[in-house]
Formats: structure tokens, sequence, C-alpha cells
């Protein structure tokens, strides 16, 4: 991404919280980012960090009740997501933004044909007739990579394997060329060949089309790949934040660094075996008024429990919530 | 799913002859007397006369045979001919299936109770589907609501409150203190102009409105059931993520995947409609066929209560099948070849 150029999407002290029957759950706390024109961003963490809220809230896809957004303000190409009318959203929504789901087996309508459920978005977005939209559908089953395009487009999603629906999902989020591409997941549920040329079909379509995406994931391997920057969430939170290369040379807080030693690397050591970082995620059930990490953090002190750290800047575009110090090795002092 | 039709409807043969066999031979061990209903001063030895007559000497397995032939042969060769004005064989000396009671062919009163029976019944199903399906709908949608408690109260209420009760309490409001509605049905009444046919619109109104509640009442519990369902599933939200309306999803992709069990559901219960008319035909004094098989029953009509619930068994064999392929149409999943 060229440097200064106005991000697409500005995210500033975005707040989600449920509403559930045992309390509020502190889904997303002041999570700020952004993403540039064209610019891959992954973002990290481990399950129930947050990541899928957080992106859900971007385009008022949670469920509310019980979800609301309680702050914050989320700037697409500058306007307030938060305060456009239903029809200015759902105009975002499979236009300018695209989506693309974690379970391919189930993010499909079973009982509609791949071919409907593609043309619905580009007769909604692009005005198309009937008859153009089928054309493009068939162009765009072609673009992501599935043999025989125009006959598989009256073929029901059950006719499709796993690798092949995650395709589909991709040609519907890109029917209407989105600015944006949100992909939460993409690769999770498949196994690793299939995980390959989906991450492949993706760097592709990117050149190929320049959208900005979003991509969530729980594998640092896949992000060091692809992705541009990279945000870590633990517990609701943005830990750190960094360009992808900066992150990988210097991680400055300790559950990226736990996190980068559970990456199995093929040039390690034998003793350098895959770790899994010890202690239970954190309960989201409170604000908390100390450091999310600091029940499983190996340099935790005293500050750690009663304050929860802001994000503090260490280098170009890198910042860090943490009070300990990596260079250091030290607690912060600022 | 050609075949598979084909396959399931042959498969249907035996189960019915089974079926007819057993309704056989359980009305046979009832305590019937055909007789029992003729004046008391009708000697022994003609009231046997009589019963020789229709045939009870015989034994039991020539009866059931001979029932067979009338029904199954006999009574198909005389639809047609009446269908088509051709004379098949010896026309005179055909028998048919003979009603004790009144002396004249079982599917002739049939035939002329089966028109009553369907608008009523017919009717009812039709209004109480009409009404499930929205209330289950937005109930689903707006789960907790007032709209959504009331539903749930009204369809406890609707279901578990018998027919016959809502029948009278309806008589009791509507005919007798409100005087809106007549209390009985006229089924010799015929539509020439619109006053008849509006006369024919209130007269049908509360028998139908009776069954159609009760029939929503359930019906509206499973649409809701099964839209909360579907409205959990992934690709609801994937429907939103690509910036349809509301209105659309709910109406397109969520309901269209609910009503693939509702539909099977809304097959399985028409003969049950049925039964359920009976009681409520009762009631209304509509002369459908639930009101002949009281009838029959009592009279001990042997042949008529036969033949009637030999179709009721019928009518459950063939609605399973039509929920069967149905289900097979709606859903693409679903291949059965
Ligand atoms: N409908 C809901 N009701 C209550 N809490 C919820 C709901 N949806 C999500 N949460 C909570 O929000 C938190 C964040 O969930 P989220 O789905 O964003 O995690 P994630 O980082 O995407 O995890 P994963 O990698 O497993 O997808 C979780 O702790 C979860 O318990
Ligand atoms: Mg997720």
């Amino acid at each position: 991404m060229p440097d200064g150029a106005a991000p697409i999407l500005d995210v500033n002290n975005l707040k989600t919280i449920f509403r559930t029957r045992d309390g509020e759950v502190h889904a997303v706390n002041s999570v700020s980012f952004d993403v540039g024109p064209g610019e891959l961003l992954g973002v990290v963490g481990e399950s129930g960090s947050g990541k899928s809220v957080t992106m859900m809230s971007l385009m008022g896809l949670l469920p509310s009740p019980p979800a609301e957004i309680v702050s914050g303000e989320i700037l697409y190409q500058g306007s307030d997501v938060r305060k456009m009318s239903e029809a200015q959203l759902r105009d975002l929504r499979g236009g300018d933004v695209g989506f693309v789901f974690q379970d391919p087996m189930t993010s499909l309508n079973p009982v509609f044909t791949v071919g409907y459920q593609l043309v619905e978005p580009l007769q909604i977005h692009m005005g198309l007739s009937k008859k153009a939209a089928r054309a493009r559908a068939a162009e765009l089953l072609d673009l992501v990579g599935i043999p025989d395009a125009r006959k598989r487009l009256s073929d029901y999603p059950h006719q499709f394997s796993g690798g092949m629906r995650q395709r589909v999902m991709i040609a519907i989020a890109l029917a209407c060329d989105p600015k944006l591409l949100i992909a939460d997941e993409p690769t999770t549920a498949l196994d690793v060949t299939i995980q390959a040329q989906i991450i492949e079909l993706v760097r592709d379509l990117r050149q190929q089309l320049g959208m900005a995406i979003v991509w969530i994931t729980h594998d640092l391997g896949v992000v060091a790949g692809i992705a541009d920057r990279v945000m870590v969430m633990y517990g609701g939170q943005i830990v750190e934040h960094a360009p992808v290369g900066e992150l990988f040379a210097n991680p400055q807080h300790p559950y990226t660094r736990a996190l980068l030693e559970t990456v199995p690397r093929v040039d390690g050591t034998r003793d350098a075996r895959l770790r899994s970082i010890q202690g239970q995620p954190p309960s989201l059930a409170a604000h908390p008024a100390s450091c999310p990490f600091a029940a499983r953090c190996g340099h935790v002190f005293d500050r750690c429990l009663v304050e929860n750290p802001e994000r503090r800047d260490v280098g170009a575009r890198h910042d860090v919530a943490c009070f300990w110090d990596a260079r250091t090795r030290e607690p912060y002092n600022g | 799913m050609f075949t598979y039709t084909l396959r399931r409807l042959a498969f249907a043969v035996p189960t019915l002859l089974i079926i007819s066999f057993i309704i056989f031979v359980i009305l046979d061990m009832a305590p019937n007397d055909p007789t029992a209903s003729l004046p008391l001063t009708i000697p022994p030895e003609v009231r046997q006369q009589i019963r020789d007559a229709l045939g009870l000497d015989q034994p039991m397995p020539i009866r059931y045979f001979k029932w067979c032939v009338q029904f199954f042969w006999n009574e198909p060769v005389n639809l047609i001919e009446q269908w088509t004005g051709w004379t098949i064989g010896d026309s005179e000396s055909r028998l048919r299936v003979i009603s004790w009671q009144t002396r004249s062919p079982v599917v002739d009163l049939i035939a002329e109770r089966m028109p009553q029976t369907l608008w009523v019944v017919g009717m009812s199903y039709v209004v109480g589907i009409l009404i499930a399906i929205p209330i289950g709908v937005i109930s689903a949608y707006k789960q907790y609501s007032w709209f959504d408690q009331f539903g749930t109260l009204f369809s406890m209420a609707g279901f578990s409150v018998p027919t016959f009760f809502t029948g009278l309490l309806f008589i009791v409001i509507f005919s007798v203190n409100l005087q809106w509605f007549p209390s009985v049905y006229d089924t010799t009444h015929r539509v020439t102009d619109w006053d008849s046919f509006w006369f024919q619109v209130r007269q049908m109104i509360m028998p139908v409105m009776v069954l159609a509640l009760f029939n929503a009442s359930q019906i509206s519990r499973f649409m809701r059931a099964s839209m909360l369902d579907n409205l959990q599933q992934d690709y609801v939200r994937t429907a939103r993520a690509k910036g349809l309306r509301e209105r659309a999803v709910l109406l397109i992709h969520v309901l269209r995947n609910s009503m693939i069990p509702v539909v099977t559901v809304i097959a399985l219960g028409v003969p049950q409609i049925f039964g359920g008319a009976i009681i409520t035909e009762q009631i209304f004094r509509v002369n459908g066929l639930g009101q002949l098989l009281i009838v029959g029953i009592q009279s001990a009509d042997i042949p008529l209560v036969q033949t009637l619930t030999f179709i009721f068994a019928v009518l459950i064999v063939l609605f399973n099948l039509v929920a069967d392929v149905l289900y097979g149409i709606l859903d693409p999943r679903i291949r059965y070849d």
C-alpha cells in the first residue's frame, strides 16, 4: 500500500458486546485499525479472541439482540457505517464489501442452485438482467477456477466439494467488484492441499482485481505468506500490530512471541517443537481493568494486574499493548 | 424420482390388502347385529333369514373375498362405465358393495357425501395453513415478542381444547347469542345467486373456522420451530452479507428451507383431517363422510363401515407417499433413486 493514501476502512475504538442471560460479554474491546486500498491485512488470534465479531460488526452482520455495538466509529471511505441507513448498508454489503465465511459446507443455501445464489447480488447491486447476470456468474465461476462453469451454474451446493464450495463463496463475494474483501478463516475448514490452493487463488485474484483484503486466520504461517500487515488479537483487543516482516523479525508482545513459537518451522532444529500456549483464554464477561493476557503471561508484574495497557508505538507502523519491553526485557517506563 | 414413486405405489398394494383384511376381521369380531335396530315384533327366524340374505351365514374368508371382488373389481369397472358410457360385460348382474341399512351402493353414498366433506374439511385445512404460516414466520422472526407470546398461547389453546368444545362454544356465542351464523349446516342448499352464495359462506364459516383453528395451532408450531432452526444457519448470514433485503432473506432463503419439513407435515396431516372432521361434522350437522361413518357404525352397517375405513386407510398410505415425494422435490439433497 502506498503510505499516506486514505484508508478504505478506518475503525476507531470499536466496542461490541453481547447481552446474554449470564451478563455482558465484551467480545470486542476498543479495537482500532485501518486498511489501505489494495492492502492485505492479516488478523490472527486464537479461538474466541473476537476476530469474527469484529468483522461482522463492521457491516452490521451480527444478530441484534444479543449483539450491540456500544461505541466506536467505522469509516468506510470516510463515511461512518454506523450512521448509515439500512439501505446504504445493504449497498455496501455484497457490493463494495464482499464476505467469505469459515465453513463452506454450511454457508451456501442448500436448496438454491449455485447459479441462483451468484446471480442474486449481481441483480441487486449491478442491476443486471437475468441473462446478463447468468453470463457474468459463469465468468465468475471461471475466474475462481471452477471447470465447466456454465454448466455448473445449475448445480446445487451439495454437488460441489468443500474446496469448490469455498471457491463459489469467493465468487459470490467478488461478484460486484468489491473494494474490500473480508475473509473470515476461509481455509480453516479445508484440508491442507485445498487450503494452499485457495490461498493461491486469493493471491492471484488480488493481483488481478486489486481489492483490499482482511484475512482472518488462526495460522501465522498463512499470514506470513500473503499479508502486508498483521494485527494480533487477544481477548477482544488488538495486542500487537505491525508490517508482516517486522512482526516475524521483531515480535514484541509475549502473546505474539508465544504464537510464533507454536508455528512449526521447516528449517527448525529438532528441539524447536510445536508448543501450545499455556493456560485458558480469558473470560470476556467483565470489562477488563487488567491486561487480558496477564494470567498466561510469563513476564507478568504488578502493573499488568491493575491496568489494561494501551497500544504504544515501538517502530514504524508497529505498536504493541504491553507494559513489558521486549527489547530491554524489563518493564516499560512511559 | 419417478421410478421411486412407482416402486412405492407397487409396495402400497400389498400393504393396503393386508389393511383391508385386518379391518374386515376386526369388524367381524365386533358384536354387531344388523337386525338389532329392527322392530322387536319381528320373530327370530325372520331375523335369521334377513341375516342369511345379507350373506352373514357364509364363513368370514368367503365374505372377505366377496367384498374384495366387489370393491376392487366391480366398483372400478362400474365407475369406468359411468364416466365413459361404455358397457363392460354384464353390468346388470355385477354385484356392488351394498349398504345394509340404506340398500344403496356404498360408493354412491360416499360420492354423494364427498363434496360436503371436501368443502368444509378441505377449506378448513387451506384456511388453517394460510393462518399458520404467517404466524409461524413472524413468531420465529420476532422470537419472544408479544406477538410470539400471543401465538404460543393461541396454539396451545387451539391444540389442547378439543374441536367438539370449540364447536359448541362457537355455536353458543355466534349462533345462539349473536345470531350471526346458522348452527346447522344445510346440505341441500344450492348456490344460485349472490344471496344464496352469501348464505353458503355464512353456514360454512363456523365449521371451517373450528377445524381451521385446530389445524393452524398445530402447523404454526411446526412452522415456527422450523424457521427458528433455519434462522440460525450460516447461509442466512451469507444472504445478508450479499446485501439482500431482510424481507428477501426471510421469505426467500429461510422460508424456502423451513417449508421442507412443514410441507411434509401438512401432507401427512391430510388424512387425519378427515378423522378430526367426524366430530365437527356431527356437531354442525354437516352430512359429510364423517357423519356417514358414525351412522354406519351405529346401525352396524358393516359394508359401509368397512369401505369407509378402508378409504381412510388408502388416504393415509397415499399421503405418506405424497409427503415423501414432496420432500424429494423440495430438497435437492434428497435422491431416492
Ligand atoms: N451470539 C453470541 N452470544 C454471546 N457471545 C458470543 C456470541 N458470538 C460470539 N460470542 C463471544 O464473542 C467472543 C468472540 O468470538 P469470535 O467468534 O469473534 O471469536 P473468533 O476470534 O472469531 O474465534 P474463532 O477463531 O473460533 O472463529 C467469544 O468469546 C464468544 O463467546
Ligand atoms: Mg471466527
